[in-house]
């Protein structure tokens, strides 16, 4: 008995009673849907703050002028302090963002290796730094949240825009990256919203990725048809989110109700969508769909894996084509 | 935002860490066989050729190592998977340049029957394993680092004085996020990965608060360098165990053998102190004597092995006679005690631990560096996969998966031998009845075997 690993053996017990809630809880928002009934626009208070002072500029200045979203660069010591302990909450690898933490083992080579292809394909053969492929690219992670896959894309070279609605999650992510300033130089957060961004950055990023977002705002079309708008000719979108099928039903259902693994209304199944459905909404915006594949975690090992079924989790890669933005008539300015 | 507050947030980042402080990527504390090797392993690993790693160690630089003529007391027995790490980081090339003894043929014994058990591959072609010098593996690693570990700085004549782990507060009470580590030439370090290769008495160990086993044997270890009388091709290893703990011969050289021998305290005390004669003298008696054989296991033994004979032909002993001592190195008798330590995790937030301060097992069957090689080539490999997803070289996932992978491989390791150790300890007759049927039985299954020796080897 003496040898006994006594965490694996916590660990294990832990996966037992978790099982589903990570699953669940891939919810980048969860924290504050459930303490906002419905929200009506994916994101909060802080976003409509920001809208509402755009607004009034445009009055004022009576020509509306686009100016780009401020980054947040400095945020004073009491907030650095009080956002530090919540980001712990974000980055806490065994915690509550569990499933997000060791999903960037699945998204972060599927983003890098289409990137990298992608490049050698249109600009022939490239060196690339094996410790920093991702160098030279631009890349907008929509709904960064804390930072968990802004951060390692960072560090693979890219410049990453990170983009939340949430003033808090910005700052959130804001004071992490700090602890690390060769990589605060390759990230900028910004609170705004993907509409926001398109004011100022159309057809601007390398890569746009949307990863566990799609399921969580309210005007779907919408906000994918600004995500594509924001890819830059050659560029890609990834997205990663949940299928509406029987099977998510059950998951949503059993975590949220029958196990109360998770805060009831973190997820909303009638805000889910099929790859078929959001492919077509890519291609009217001028994308052409490369891949479409099923990610499955298991609650055991609590690792994400390939897998051909798309009926819980899947992922979408998309690029920006001439041809399909001629196809769709979609004008590139 | 005033300008007030960001000054405030200037100084509270960076006057303080403007001038000591350091921020690096990983710190590795220990230069000994596996710190230095693990330090080796990242020097050469492309994915951390852009980021820092420092190399902490309290001795000082002895510079490039020269081969002394006489052989070190101090040796280990490499097994084909550590040949293949040190492969791999190019160190065995600068082994082979020095020198190291290969080991084609094992023999096990014991006092109290005429059991024994002989491993070797089939053709003694391919070696079970080699036998270097402590001394010749620290100077190829350490010659290897320097040549090609521009992104690691060593710090010699430096430990660490102070730890701070993450989510413990400062002076200044700002929670930690990384390891923060107070040396004692001032500097303050931090970094993301603080690697624990400091020993089986780690610091780290102790102020991580890591839940570790410990049980003492009661046993020292005594090593001396043996002559041999016979001048032949040396390259078998010899074990015989006593039942004051087992004796082990490992060929170090055409006439000269590296000796372990594990015993009391008292009798290690009295080994090291006697004259250089009566030293030998002792060795030979331990090798060769008959004292302790049972009777009445004796006569149940050879009628099983009769028996066993008319089932499995050729299943014969085919003992060889050990070799005959008749010298000691001067100066090469040392003795130190023995423990089995094992951490019940290897890993913690932001720091994980190698080699003796993870586990330490007793000498008998020379598998405890190669477990601390095996730590250094399967940390190695998840931080250049942890790496390759742009994650953080301290993350948790990826440690946790070098905690599993270990413990998988070095848990059995370490039941069976310290198993053997207590089967081994006693007289007591039905137990070495027991012991002497099965070993026999094993040593004419071939297959059991030919098992026995890959797991070693891997």
């Amino acid at each position: 008995m003496k040898y006994i690993n006594y965490r694996a053996l916590s660990r294990i017990l832990q996966n037992l009673r978790i099982k589903y809630e990570s699953q669940m809880s891939t919810s980048k928002w969860s924290v504050r849907t459930s303490q906002e009934t419905s929200p009506s626009y994916p994101l909060d208070s802080g976003l409509r703050h920001y809208s509402k002072t755009s607004i009034t500029r445009c009055i004022q200045n009576n020509e509306p002028k686009a100016e780009r979203p401020r980054a947040q660069t400095t945020i004073d010591q009491e907030e650095i302090d009080r956002f530090s302990a919540l980001a712990q909450l974000w980055w806490d690898e065994s915690g509550e963002f569990e499933a997000l933490h060791t999903m960037n083992e699945l998204r972060v080579p599927l983003i890098t290796d289409s990137l990298i292809e992608q490049n050698t394909k249109a600009s022939g053969k490239k060196d690339v730094k094996i410790d920093q492929p991702l160098e030279g690219f631009k890349i907008l992670d929509v709904g960064s949240g804390g930072g968990i896959l802004t951060e390692p894309l960072g560090r693979l070279g890219a410049f990453v825009i990170g983009v939340d609605a949430s003033e808090e999650n910005i700052k959130i992510a804001q004071a992490h990256v700090m602890h690390d300033e060769k990589l605060a130089r390759n990230i900028k957060y910004i609170c705004a919203t993907v509409e926001d961004m398109v004011e100022t950055e159309e057809r601007s990023f390398d890569a746009v990725i949307a990863s566990e977002v799609v399921e969580h705002v309210a005007d779907r079309d919408m906000f994918l048809k600004a995500c594509c708008k924001l890819v830059k000719p050659g560029g890609s979108l990834f997205l990663t989110t949940l299928n509406k099928t029987r099977m998510s039903y059950l998951a949503v259902v059993a975590s949220e109700r029958v196990l109360n693994l998770v805060a009831r209304g973190t997820h909303d199944w009638n805000k889910f969508v099929s790859p078929e459905e959001v492919q077509y909404t890519l291609t009217q915006n001028g994308l052409s769909t490369r891949l479409v594949h099923g990610m499955m975690y298991n609650p055991l090992s609590k690792r994400w894996r390939w897998i051909k079924d798309t009926s819980i989790n899947y992922a979408i890669h998309a690029v920006c084509t001439d041809e399909a933005l001629q196809l769709n008539k979609v004008t590139v300015e | 935002m005033s300008i007030k507050s960001i000054e405030h947030v200037f100084k509270v980042h960076f006057s303080s860490t403007a001038i000591l402080s350091e921020k690096v990527d990983v710190v590795i504390s220990g230069g000994g066989m596996v710190g230095a090797s693990m330090a080796c392993a990242l020097a050469q690993n492309e994915m951390y050729r852009n980021k820092k790693v420092v190399l902490l160690e309290a001795a000082s630089d002895k510079g490039e190592f020269i081969l002394p003529e006489a052989y070190s007391n101090r040796t280990c027995s490499l097994s084909p998977a550590t040949v293949k790490l040190f492969e791999s980081l190019g160190a065995w090339d600068e082994i082979k340049n020095m020198r190291y003894q290969p080991v084609k043929r094992m023999q096990v014994w014991e006092s109290c029957s005429d059991a024994l058990i002989t491993f070797n591959n089939e053709d003694l072609c391919d070696n079970l394993a080699y036998i270097v010098e402590n001394d010749v593996i620290l100077g190829a690693i350490m010659k290897r680092l320097k040549a090609t570990g521009d992104n690691v700085d060593i710090k010699f004549n430096t430990k660490a004085t102070n730890y701070r782990f993450p989510g413990e507060k400062d002076e200044n009470d700002h929670k930690e996020s990384l390891v923060s580590l107070e040396l004692s030439n001032g500097q303050t370090l931090q970094t993301n990965l603080l690697i624990g290769a400091d020993g089986f008495q780690s610091s780290i160990r102790k102020k991580a608060n890591f839940h570790t086993i410990h049980t003492d044997y009661k046993q020292c270890a005594v090593v001396a360098t043996l002559q041999l009388a016979e001048t032949f091709d040396n390259t078998v290893a010899w074990q015989r165990f006593l039942k004051t703990g087992p004796i082990a011969l490992l060929p170090l050289g055409p006439n000269l053998s590296s000796m372990v021998w594990s015993t009391t305290a008292e009798n290690a005390r009295n080994l090291k102190q006697i004259p250089e004669d009566s030293f030998v003298d002792a060795v030979n008696d331990a090798l060769w004597h008959d004292r302790d054989k049972n009777p009445v296991v004796s006569s149940v033994f050879n009628s099983f092995t009769d028996a066993l004979n008319n089932i499995l032909p050729g299943s014969l002993l085919s003992k060889q006679l050990p070799p005959t001592v008749i010298g000691v190195q001067e100066k090469s008798r040392a003795s130190f005690p023995l423990s089995l330590t094992h951490s019940s995790n290897y890993v913690k937030s932001r720091v994980a631990l190698i080699g003796d301060a993870a586990h330490r097992i007793h000498p008998l069957a020379g598998q405890g560096v190669n477990l601390g090689f095996g730590d250094v080539a399967c940390l190695n490999e998840l931080l250049t996969n942890c790496a390759k997803h742009g994650g953080d070289p301290g993350s948790l996932t990826h440690l946790l998966d070098y905690e599993t992978e270990r413990q998988r491989q070095i848990i059995p390791v370490m039941v069976t031998i310290d198993g053997l150790q207590c089967l081994y300890s006693t007289t007591l007759t039905p137990i070495v009845l027991l012991r002497s049927l099965g070993l026999h039985t094993v040593h004419s299954l071939d297959i059991i075997k030919n098992q026995i020796i890959k797991q070693a080897s891997s």
